[in-house]
């Protein structure tokens, strides 16, 4: 089936052709287009107004790439939460809108079951059941998953997300932005022991990245000298080990305690490459496989919503033009091996 | 921060101690009430956050975490509790993209991380908490607003045991 699909839960307007759940054709993200051009130059200097401005243009380039018309498009999905609300609209009424006017059916997607199933978009990819880690800027959660559909919570974070917890790091020690990236680059050249940065919820698969935060926050304010340019590369290494010490170890345990030995790491923090090394270096040593998506499909796209859509889409599932959009939709409630979307 | 409201000042010895102070406050807000949080990065704005979310009893399985990548986050409680984060912002115009209308003049319980940025566009007689690293642990808790409701809050903590 040949799925266009939409996202726009967040900071990101994106569109994407995919082939029958596993061949991108196209995956455009407003962001990283010249979104103005297609409108004559016009540049809005209001923000707030983004996703609106780039919907158009950007599925119109998601077809471009494709080498597709819009005739050839046999389905629609989008992304219907959690999210912004405001947001979301602006995504959901595009494509109502299409599966109206072309007559196509159309399914909304839980934006956070679309990074998990990224991984059917990498050539390597796992059979189910498996182990998923979802950590971003926004979520930090461990699920197991036994399906599309079928997920439960194992572990989830307290209060700041690993995402956050990098980029208010960086803010902190007034380093640039995205911090997660800035962090990465110089960690390279730094000494992970260095400083021991607190790991904490040693007892159970929860996160919690405050303390963390509030730690660095104490490092820097204990200081009696200001901190040199020549200090950075230690301070964060040893700040990213004490995050991916935690992810790691509790994923590989979540593993272990549900009795699978495949493990999927998505989200914008599964870009961070002292995280895959890891993964890849502690998974083997126990035995479990790791499955991480290329970078390009870490950070928010709307094809992982495509993948979604088409395993939904082909088994002869619809919605209805009056799909609502959900700020909060959890993809499991704790304890319960719920189906969700129903 | 207003002058001639009510205001009163705290010091906090542990996150708990800022939850506690948090759920205080609270059981004394209600639907249409706004609190401004300000303060830098890890002074305690989301675990304050925390505490006020159980005082308006919102379920112990919402976990309330930080909103700073989703910019709002929702909570049922004995009001709804919109929980909004205005880090990421450049200024009150990207706030329009939020609904933040319906958000301020509705319903619920508002509680604005990094107030400060949108201070030219909050309704006048918001609750003010103003929080300040001290160390590790301890925290300065400012509350200030108008003498019914900041008043009503300074009872209720001392009643608590606090100031």
């Amino acid at each position: 089936m040949l799925v266009l699909a939409i996202e726009s839960s967040c900071d990101e307007t994106a569109a994407s052709v995919v082939r029958d759940g596993r061949l991108i054709l196209s995956s455009v993200i407003a962001s990283q287009i010249d979104v103005h051009s297609r409108y004559g130059g016009v540049v809005p200097e209001i923000a707030s107004r983004k996703h609106m401005e780039a919907i158009v243009p950007v599925i119109l380039q998601a077809l471009d790439d494709a080498r597709v018309s819009l005739d050839d498009i046999e389905g629609v999905a989008v992304t219907r939460g959690p999210g912004l609300v405001g947001s979301l609209l602006v995504g959901l009424q595009a494509a109502k809108s299409l599966a109206f006017a072309r007559e196509l059916p159309f399914v909304g997607v839980n934006h956070l079951e679309g990074h998990v199933a990224s991984i059917f978009l990498h050539e390597r990819h796992p059979d189910f059941p498996f182990v998923a880690l979802v950590v971003s800027g926004g979520h930090t959660n461990i699920y197991r998953v036994s399906d599309f559909g079928s997920f439960k919570t194992l572990g989830q974070t307290r209060d700041d997300a690993a995402g956050e917890a990098f980029d208010k790091a960086a803010k902190l020690l007034d380093i640039g932005y995205p911090g997660g990236v800035v962090i990465d680059r110089l960690a390279k050249n730094g000494d992970t022991g260095k400083i021991p940065f607190p790991r904490s919820m040693k007892n159970s698969l929860d996160f919690s990245f405050s303390g963390l935060k509030t730690s660095l926050l104490s490092y820097t304010k204990k200081r009696t000298t200001p901190i040199e340019q020549n200090e950075i590369p230690d301070i964060v290494a040893s700040y990213q080990e004490a995050i991916v010490d935690v992810l790691v170890g509790k994923t590989l345990r979540a593993a272990e305690i549900s009795g699978t030995a495949r493990v999927v790491v998505v989200g914008g923090v599964a870009a961070n490459s002292r995280l895959r090394y890891r993964f890849h270096d502690d998974a083997a040593k126990k035995g479990i496989e790791v499955f991480i998506p290329p970078i390009s499909l870490c950070t928010d796209n709307a094809a992982m919503i495509a993948v979604v859509g088409d395993h939904r889409l082909s088994r002869g599932e619809r919605d209805g033009f009056d799909l609502n959009a959900l700020s909060r939709w959890p993809l499991a409630f704790r304890q319960e091996d719920e189906k969700f979307g129903s | 921060m207003r002058e001639n409201g009510f205001s009163l000042c705290l010091i906090s010895k542990s996150a708990e101690e800022t939850r506690e102070i948090g759920r205080i406050i609270g059981e004394q807000l209600g639907a249409g009430d706004i609190l401004a949080l300000t303060g830098e990065l890890g002074s305690g704005k989301t675990c304050i956050t925390q505490g006020v979310a159980r005082g308006i009893q919102v379920p112990d399985e919402y976990g309330i975490t930080s909103p700073t990548f989703t910019l709002i986050n929702e909570y049922p409680g004995r009001v709804m509790l919109y929980h909004m984060d205005m880090y990421r912002l450049t200024g009150p115009e990207d706030l329009a993209d939020m609904g933040y209308e319906d958000y301020f003049y509705g319903d619920g319980l508002v509680v604005i991380e990094w107030a400060e940025k949108i201070s030219d566009i909050l309704p006048a007689d918001n609750l003010y908490v103003s929080m300040r690293y001290l160390d590790e642990s301890s925290r300065e808790i400012r509350i200030a607003g108008d003498s019914g409701k900041a008043g009503k809050i300074s009872a209720a903590l001392k009643a608590g045991g606090f100031c």
